[in-house]
């Protein structure tokens, strides 16, 4: 068995990133996710790579994305209310068809909000992170290991589809630890002739701004074509008991850790309760899920938040099950024992 | 021992994310499944901090602790907060140095250990956290000492190499203890 290492979820993402080569990282304190710039301004200097603790969220978004024209690994991270910062650089790195990793540790909002857990940000991530026509790849670890191995998926796809990625965590996974086993060897970082003092000609231009709306259209419309093709190829879920189950429970990241022994739990009960777990949340796993809740016929959603991923389960579910929702929010962690009841109300 | 769970609870400052670290770290070198998931925040701040650990022999689900088999209380208000929480059969610790008044406990077996003053006549003293762990190793099995010192030499950086032995020997301390 290789070293296994106990490490918070922080420091799993931070660690992943400079085994994956990053050596660009621009951050600024916010709880819950201060720990990744904590390990990056102790660990880059070790390895020779940037860690800039900038004057502000936005001021590190921008600086991401200077890094990132020069076809450098840069990342980003913050929760909640410094992302919403963030979505001006997000936009202008869509715009300007950059790759980077952001990292969003969520904590309670809106405004300042509170500190502890959330999933209130799921339309943020994936409908607007930011103004005009764009997309963003959005992933949804629910380990620590999966913090880790994210990292190198994320970073790898940003830079095919020429886009960002968002790691879209909370404070439960931030804050905890559980054991990691680096995987072997990140993806070698792809090849980059649209970045400054690469290829021919080493002068270029990289901009968002097009004057001419015919021109802008047509930028638009390749990077769609782009985007279709990372819809067409990323999507990513995981099951559990789905397979008889008559309950298909619907839930990401942490909460569907607390999903998964709802599950257990009610299994041991008798009751044919299955999770199915989105890994990306954009692209969303619609082909995966509708198969799955055709065959179970009820679905329940279960988030950290007021129900924002209900209305991708509706549009992937479709006619063939009944969509019920249960949420906490606010930084209220759903506990397993309350899921189960939920459950068992529907069976 | 298939499935292990634990809440270490006190104020802020009295080592308890460290203690459940240490629980962790046990469990990591045994190759085994865990999760270790602290409070953080305002109650960091002088109120009470605590941490809830997972053990097990196959992938940890949910890893909040919400029906401890143990309980390591460092204080009376974690005390107060927390035994009710505690499984039938299971077992609570309390600092019986600092939580002057035992409650009732119907359910689970509540033994108090002077520890912190033990500690300090042992010339010990702010390692309270860890004479319970050692007490709570003997009493549950779950780990062993080796394995405990070897722990610890993992979450001790090494420059800091008296306060590892400061730990050993608080759990060796803890242990021993009869009753």
């Amino acid at each position: 068995m290789s070293k296994r290492y106990l490490m918070k979820g922080n420091e799993a993402v931070a660690e992943a990133a400079v085994m994956a080569g990053c050596r660009h990282f621009f951050g600024y304190p916010i709880t819950p996710q201060t720990e990744i710039n904590a390990y990056m301004s102790k660990r880059m200097p070790q390895v020779g790579g940037i860690y800039l603790q900038a004057e502000s969220e936005i001021a590190a978004i921008n600086m991401t994305l200077g890094a990132s024209a020069t076809g450098a690994r840069a990342m980003t991270s913050s929760s909640s209310p410094g992302i919403a910062l963030k979505t001006e650089g997000i936009s202008y790195m869509c715009g300007c068809d950059l790759p980077c990793v952001i990292v969003n540790i969520q904590r309670g909002g809106p405004g300042l909000g509170g500190i502890q857990p959330s999933q209130a940000d799921y339309y943020l991530a994936t409908r607007a992170p930011g103004h005009g026509d764009l997309r963003m790849l959005v992933f949804a670890p629910a380990t620590v290991q999966e913090m880790f191995d994210t990292v190198f998926t994320a970073f790898d796809a940003a830079e095919l589809y020429r886009m960002p990625a968002m790691l879209l965590a909370d404070g439960l996974l931030g804050q905890m630890m559980e054991p990691v086993t680096p995987p072997a060897l990140p993806p070698a970082p792809r090849e980059k002739l649209w970045a400054l003092g690469a290829g021919a000609p080493k002068r270029k231009t990289i901009s968002s701004l097009y004057l001419k709306p015919e021109e802008l259209e047509e930028v638009i419309r390749l990077r769609f074509a782009r985007y279709s093709e990372a819809e067409t190829r990323l999507s990513a879920c995981e099951e559990y008991l789905a397979e008889d189950a008559r309950v298909l429970l619907v839930a990401y990241g942490a909460t569907s850790r607390i999903a998964r022994a709802a599950v257990t739990a009610a299994r041991e009960k008798g009751h044919k309760a299955g999770l199915f777990r989105p890994k990306t949340l954009w692209p969303f796993p619609k082909e995966q899920l509708r198969a799955a809740a055709a065959k179970a016929g009820k679905v329940l959603v279960v988030e950290m938040s007021m129900g924002q991923m209900v209305s991708d389960v509706r549009l992937a579910v479709g006619d063939t099950a009944a969509v019920g929702f249960f949420g906490r929010t606010g930084g209220v962690v759903p506990l397993p024992e309350e899921l189960l009841e939920r459950v068992e109300a529907l069976i | 021992m298939s499935d292990f769970s634990l809440i270490i609870a006190g104020f802020g400052g009295q080592g308890v994310l460290f203690a459940g670290k240490a629980a962790a770290y046990c469990a990591l070198l045994e190759g085994k499944e865990v999760s270790w998931l602290p409070s953080y925040g305002p109650e960091m701040r002088g109120g009470t901090a605590n941490c809830g650990v997972c053990i097990s022999d196959t992938p940890i689900g949910s890893p909040l602790v919400t029906r401890p088999h143990a309980l390591i209380a460092m204080n009376g208000p974690s005390l107060q907060k927390f035994l009710p929480l505690v499984m039938p059969g299971g077992l609570a610790l309390a600092d019986s140095s600092i939580i002057k008044q035992m409650p009732e406990s119907p359910r689970a077996r509540l033994v108090p250990v002077p520890a912190s003053d033990t500690v300090s006549r042992e010339g010990l003293g702010g390692v309270a956290n860890m004479l319970l762990l050692g007490k709570l190793l003997r009493e549950t099995g779950f780990s062993v000492m080796d394995t405990m010192r070897e722990a610890l030499a993992e979450c001790v950086p090494p420059r800091k190499k008296d306060m590892l032995e400061k730990n050993i020997r608080a759990v060796e301390l803890g242990f021993a203890l009869d009753g």
